[in-house]
């Protein structure tokens, strides 16, 4: 067993985690998991931001996923006020039920 | 030692993502979610990212998640409905097809990817809250104040949204 992880295993891993992230976003019919596998999708570009700065050995990096955790804190508050007034409107929360804009 | 700190905390985030997607109940996708958040602040701290780790902790698996769960119990949503019906072929080729595709991706980062010292933990130390701080009031100024001006809108935007009368 070598000493020190490989720098490609954590991108190979922010890559599997962002597919995932992908792949639950088109699956899933409820608005909260979609929205979830959204943050989901956040945190594995967080990993690759973390792990470039290590690679490079500059902070900047860190910085960079600061922010989207701080955007995402705010979409979270705004897309979750949203969802509400969805449901309070329509009484679902299946995305394919909110479709009048598709007629 | 840091490979196996790697691989069971890789694995545990992998299978909490797994299972955010194919769980049909949103309260066990956020709790998956919140293993997953919590696996990557170990990975942090393991690529010396003292303070993004314990800001992932504080404001990702405590702020974001703890506001998704009062929603969830908000709306009672309850376990979704399969609206779609797919054929078992269909079903299960889809799944080769992903695993094919993140196969793709990982040798094309491993063939891609210069030829990089391993991570040894404790060999960055430069993302303690100090580094962060003196970055994010120097370079960083302007974003940061741009930030603030971002989050004032997203509270504004929140509280109408959520009104009583909209």
């Amino acid at each position: 067993m070598p000493t020190a992880v490989p720098l490609s295993w954590y991108l190979i891993l922010s890559a599997i985690l962002f597919t995932l992230g992908v792949a639950g976003f088109i699956r899933r019919r409820n608005i909260i998991t979609v929205f979830m596998s959204i943050e989901l999708m956040l945190n594995a570009v967080n990993l690759s931001f973390v792990t470039f700065s290590y690679e490079f050995k500059q902070v900047d990096g860190h910085i960079y996923s600061f922010f989207v955790m701080v955007v995402a804190a705010a979409e979270a508050a705004v897309g979750l006020a949203i969802i509400l007034t969805v449901f309070k409107n329509r009484s679902t929360l299946m995305i394919d039920d909110v479709n009048s804009m598709k007629y | 030692m840091t490979p196996i700190f790697f691989l069971v905390f890789a694995a545990f985030a992998v299978f909490c993502a797994i299972n955010l997607v194919v769980q049909t109940h949103p309260i066990a996708s956020a709790l998956s979610l919140i293993g997953v958040m919590g696996s990557l602040a170990v990975l942090y701290l393991q690529l010396g990212g003292e303070f993004i780790a314990a800001a992932q902790v504080i404001v990702y698996a405590g702020a974001i998640m703890v506001l998704f769960v009062f929603v969830i119990m908000l709306l009672n949503a309850g376990a979704e409905a399969p609206t779609f019906q797919v054929s078992r072929f269909v079903k299960y080729f889809g799944i080769l097809l992903l695993f094919g595709f993140l196969l793709l991706i990982s040798f094309l980062i491993q063939a891609t990817l210069p030829k990089a010292d391993g991570v040894v933990f404790g060999a960055f130390q430069g993302g303690t809250a100090l580094d962060i701080g003196r970055k994010l009031f120097t370079s960083y100024l302007l974003p940061f104040e741009v930030t603030s001006v971002l989050i004032l809108i997203a509270i504004v935007g929140a509280i109408v949204l959520a009104r009583k009368e909209v």
